[in-house]
């Protein structure tokens, strides 16, 4: 089990972007991250892997328990050992290597299970399979999202993050990584799922978190926050007053309703 | 002082000329291109420019003479139990049981000046690093100059400056060892790049953050980058200490400190992050310099005692002007 609580972190040693964060990621579970741009939800993931010193950020208060270890200041090679993988915003797959060697790279702490974890990618992937000896940066978005996920499965961790695996894709692929990511669930690794697209995320997890400037301001069961109705303003983009129905923008005066945690 | 290198050589007729030419090209060819290896591939794994290639390469060219002229090494109680006897000359295999463990030392060197001078560095400008570089580079020279300064410089080549005869031409035995030499360290970079961490280094050198949040120590990475690299210049400076090139068997005070900015021209013409550009390169140019020496000797009152020296900025200027990559290096290489 992942637990963060009452993190801070600093950007620069002046930009302080978590302001007391905590939220908890049980064995087995979906648990939904959301917010808008600059929630601090990026951030969240980095602290988590051990990140931050590439982005001059430093956790400041605070604890990330894993499984009862303190990872807070770990390095980020022995929080992968540790069984936390992340698949990084925007995929980053490793664009001159191929496929077969971003997956390699994956399996770089865990060189034992790699045959199994490759067949495992590949069932799961089969279009990987077919371009398994192509540059990984020739592939389409959808075909790299695929291969960030994979890379990281190559690991085995307990705990996936993935921070925004549906950012730029087209509707059907984002169903497609929202079913993945069931199916890696449902075989036991449990999921923090970083996302902008409110919609997609909530419909698999258990448990979400709103964010909102670096803390958590909601949190609450999947479904339940489907149907909150602030959730659905602010995050879901739906205005009905009991069915969801869009509203004309003539109508919409924002100003008028105030988000009920914002006292 | 490198003239000697260049001098025309006696000729006995075109063709034998044109061969010992050739011959002599690509060897020096294949010494360029080794050290333009050990330059690409610190570049590769960590995006510096090694500056202190010359120090390195010197330091292993002199732990190479000091392993087979003396017993006893400099700084330690305990002698080489490898060396030959005192006055002798090695056999061929404990020579290269030697050259083995002065690579060995070498890579060590190049990973503890990692250690002490690089890694804290790390994520600091690219600029600052390289001007790092030159620092070891001036750190090591005292170093190579008088702390070693007692041993003999000898490199005790067991085959001297013996040659086989071949259509007419000399072909030295030490040019076939460098050549012999290239294409080993070629190809084993080939392999390394395709092992684990040689997958892991190419990875860190295309995105450091994406590579550590795979679990691949980065450290470790820089590490064996510069080991390598030590490594592979020493294995040049050792072979161009070599027989008929300048420095006639010996490891040379004048010659070996600059020998490594010799290869900064092939490793620009080749593109700094690419291993055949390396290879290719160092080919070209040192072809360029050893036919501009035989050919050109009758212009030497016009063009200048040395003038083979530059052509290979010749060489590199023209290819920049129309290629600021470089022969084969990837068109949004970084700044240094």
């Amino acid at each position: 089990m992942l637990e963060i609580s009452n993190l801070e972190v600093v950007y620069n040693e002046v930009a302080l972007v978590l302001r007391g964060l905590s939220i908890e990621v049980p064995d087995g579970s979906v648990v939904a991250l959301l917010g808008s741009n600059g929630a601090g939800k990026t951030t969240t993931a980095r602290a988590t892997t051990g990140l931050l010193d590439n982005h001059e950020g430093k956790s400041t208060k605070g604890t990330i328990m894993w499984n009862g270890q303190d990872i807070t200041h770990m390095k980020p090679s022995s929080i992968v050992r540790a069984g936390i993988s992340q698949v990084m915003e925007g995929r980053r797959c490793f664009g001159e290597l191929t496929v077969d060697e971003n997956l390699a790279t994956g399996a770089f702490t865990n060189k034992d299970g790699a045959k199994r974890n490759y067949d495992r990618v590949m069932e799961l992937f089969p279009r990987l399979l077919e371009r398994r000896k192509q540059l990984a940066g020739y592939m389409s978005g959808g075909e790299q999202q695929m291969l960030a996920i994979g890379r990281a499965m190559m690991a085995e961790p307990k705990l996936m993050i993935l921070d925004e695996p549906s950012l730029g894709l087209a509707p059907l692929l984002v169903q497609q990584v929202r079913d993945v990511i069931s199916l890696i669930n449902s075989e036991g690794t449990s999921i923090l799922l970083i996302e902008q697209n409110a919609m997609m995320a909530l419909s698999i997890a258990d448990f979400g978190y709103i964010m909102e400037n670096g803390k958590i301001v909601m949190d609450g069961e999947g479904q339940k926050l489907l149907a909150d109705d602030d959730v659905k303003e602010f995050y879901l983009g739906l205005h009905g007053d009991e069915s969801g129905e869009r509203k004309s923008f003539r109508d919409v005066k924002h100003y008028k309703r105030r988000k009920k945690w914002a006292s | 002082m490198i003239d000697v290198l260049l001098l025309a050589q006696e000729s006995t007729g075109f063709f034998p000329t044109f061969l010992q030419t050739l011959i002599k090209g690509l060897a020096l060819g294949s010494i360029y291109a080794v050290m333009g290896i050990g330059f690409v591939i610190v570049f590769k794994g960590t995006q510096v420019l090694n500056f202190a290639a010359g120090g390195i390469a010197m330091a292993g060219a002199l732990f190479m003479s000091i392993l087979v002229n003396d017993a006893g090494l400099p700084f330690l109680p305990f002698s080489n139990p490898l060396a030959p006897e005192i006055g002798t000359t090695p056999s061929i295999p404990r020579w290269l049981i030697n050259l083995v463990l002065a690579l060995i030392i070498a890579a060590i060197l190049g990973m503890v000046l990692e250690r002490i001078a690089i890694r804290p560095m790390i994520g600091q400008p690219l600029f600052s690093m390289a001007v790092i570089t030159l620092g070891i580079e001036t750190a090591l020279g005292p170093f190579n100059r008088d702390a070693t300064s007692l041993t003999a410089r000898s490199l005790q080549i067991p085959w001297g400056l013996e040659q086989w005869e071949f259509l007419g031409a000399g072909i030295p035995k030490s040019y076939v060892g460098a050549m012999v030499a290239a294409v080993l360290c070629f190809l084993s970079i080939n392999l390394f790049f395709r092992s684990r961490f040689g997958v892991a280094m190419r990875a860190v050198a295309f995105d450091q953050e994406a590579a550590q949040a795979q679990g691949i120590n980065v450290g470790r990475v820089f590490s064996i980058a510069w080991g390598l690299g030590a490594a592979l210049v020493a294995v040049g400076a050792i072979f161009y200490g070599m027989g008929p090139f300048p420095p006639q068997g010996t490891v040379s005070q004048e010659i070996h400190p600059v020998l490594a900015f010799r290869v900064l021209p092939v490793i620009i013409l080749g593109g700094l992050d690419s291993i055949p550009g390396a290879l290719y390169g160092g080919l070209l140019i040192a072809s360029a310099e050893v036919f501009a020496g035989q050919y050109l000797a009758q212009w030497t009152s016009v063009l200048g005692a040395g003038y083979s020296t530059i052509v290979p900025y010749i060489v590199m200027l023209i290819v920049l002007l129309v290629r600021p990559y470089g022969l084969f290096g990837s068109e949004e290489i970084r700044r240094v």
